[in-house]
């Protein structure tokens, strides 16, 4: 039997809330599909299955805050037979007593498998989960009495303005504090930076975005992770993780990007296997990683993959960012904003755009000489952006 | 189409992105960008947020005419108005 446990979705993360399960006992499942959404300080979670076999049952209840490695369900592999003796997870606690709503609307007619548990439709329940609004007392006026996201968003502006965002927020801060508090604590940080010519990579984006349709429009940033990618399959030593086991090489290069959130904070997902994927495809899945990232819809996978991380901090206007590794991971890079320079250029002295690039690496799994290796790399990237 | 209605447009893109923004708070001169903390995505999802409303594809040398609220209006209303001669 296979047991599917509440995953970590970075460093950051102790425990999270089960929101809502996607598949039920009896359910098949292949690798990566999507079986349940789990609430954290960085929003709720698609959380994806690792392994393909039929959901023999569900261990955790919705709605129960679950520290990280928890079995939530048992998989049955496609090789097991049905009905395989259980003997590690012990049976489910009973059901709590029936919310006292329920009761009422028993006494009051409808049918008891209705009243057992008010129907909620997922997004809903999702809704729920990110106002803060508590179902039991949701009047559902959906069909049969369901209830709808409308009935959630109607409780929720009903409540009192003490919203959930602060707590969301404060939650994600001190989880980000411990985290990163941790990393500068244990990780011995190396810093190296450089200054990278951009002009050719301007001209060349320059040109394209004027034939482009302004839905295809590429940003520097793309230029950036796709040049991160390209040094890390030139130096592998950067992408990949410390262990207890010592340094282990990422498998793939899957880039974390970090993403500020509106009303603070920050959210660091993985844009996976960037090296196999054109420009195009890369703009086009970090325009859409941005946008789930801020509406809050992220999957497990990009939550937990990420090889290296990059933050570009040049739209805040700053000229250089020395960025704290996020762990397990082993290096980070910190671009900075585009400025004209004047720069010697054939022994003349030229205007050029540049960008102070840095990388901050674990010294226990990167040496210094990797690490400007992987500058250089990027670098030379950049000034090659037709094949990027 | 009406200035109010490019008016209009202009806010209903800018929400879009950041739903924090209160209209209250759009003077003519406020400096989109600065004011309201977009990052370059989030300036390429206002411009094509106006593409999708008004039709209007605002090419990259001009992204400085969009830079405050009346500057917007008045871009968009002259290339709506090119756009019918």
């Amino acid at each position: 039997m296979i047991e599917f446990r509440m995953p970590t979705l970075g460093a950051d993360m102790e425990a999270g809330t089960l929101v809502e399960w996607l598949k039920k006992p009896g359910d098949a499942v292949a690798r990566g599909d999507i079986v349940a959404v789990v609430d954290t300080e960085k929003g709720a979670i698609e959380i994806e299955v690792f392994d393909a076999g039929v959901i023999e049952r569900l261990v955790v209840e919705p709605g129960q805050k679950t520290p990280v490695g928890t079995v939530l369900a048992l998989i049955r592999s496609p090789e097991e037979p049905t009905g395989a003796t259980l003997k590690a997870v012990p049976p489910l606690p009973p059901p709590a007593a029936a919310p006292e709503r329920a009761i009422a609307a028993s006494s009051t007619a409808p049918p008891p498998a209705a009243a057992a548990r008010a129907r909620v439709s997922p997004a809903a329940r999702k809704a729920a989960e990110q106002l803060h609004v508590n179902l039991e007392a949701v009047e559902g006026r959906g069909p049969g009495g369901s209830i709808t996201v409308a009935d959630v968003e109607r409780a929720a502006s009903l409540a009192k303005p003490a919203a959930a965002t602060p707590d969301r927020l404060s939650g994600m801060r001190a989880a980000m504090a411990a985290a990163m508090a941790h990393a500068k604590r244990e990780i011995p940080h190396l810093y190296v930076s450089t200054t990278v010519d951009l002009t050719p990579s301007l001209m060349w984006l320059k040109d394209e975005n004027q034939r482009r349709p302004v839905t295809e429009r590429l940003l520097p940033v793309v230029m950036f992770i796709k040049a991160v990618a390209r040094a890390c399959t030139e130096v592998p030593a950067v992408n990949g993780f410390w262990t207890d086991h010592g340094s282990v090489q990422g498998t793939g290069v899957h880039v974390g990007c970090a993403i500020a959130l509106r009303g603070g904070g920050l959210v660091a997902p993985a844009l996976h296997d960037v090296p196999q994927k054109n420009l195009d495809t890369v703009a086009r899945e970090f325009a859409d990683l941005v946008t789930r990232t801020r509406a809050g819809t992220l999957r497990s996978s990009e939550m937990s993959d990420a090889t290296i991380t990059l933050t570009n901090l040049g739209d805040l206007g700053v000229e250089s960012a020395y960025a704290i590794i996020y762990p397990p991971q082993v290096a980070i890079v910190g671009v900075g904003r585009i400025v004209e320079r004047p720069w010697v250029v054939d022994g003349r002295i030229e205007p050029r755009s540049v960008i102070t690039v840095s990388m901050s690496a674990d010294h226990r799994a990167v040496d210094g000489r990797s690490a400007g290796s992987f500058l250089t790399a990027f670098d030379r990237a950049l000034q090659a952006p037709d094949k990027l | 189409m009406t200035r109010d209605e490019i008016r209009n447009a202009v806010i209903q893109a800018l929400t879009n992105i950041a739903p924090e923004i209160d209209p209250q708070d759009l003077q003519p001169d406020t400096v989109l960008r600065q004011e309201f903390d977009l990052d370059s995505m989030d300036f390429l999802n206002f411009v094509i947020g106006l593409h999708d409303t008004l039709g209007v594809d605002v090419p990259e040398s001009d992204y400085v005419k969009l830079a405050t609220m009346k500057g917007a209006v008045q871009y968009l209303e002259s290339k709506l108005n090119d756009r019918l001669e």
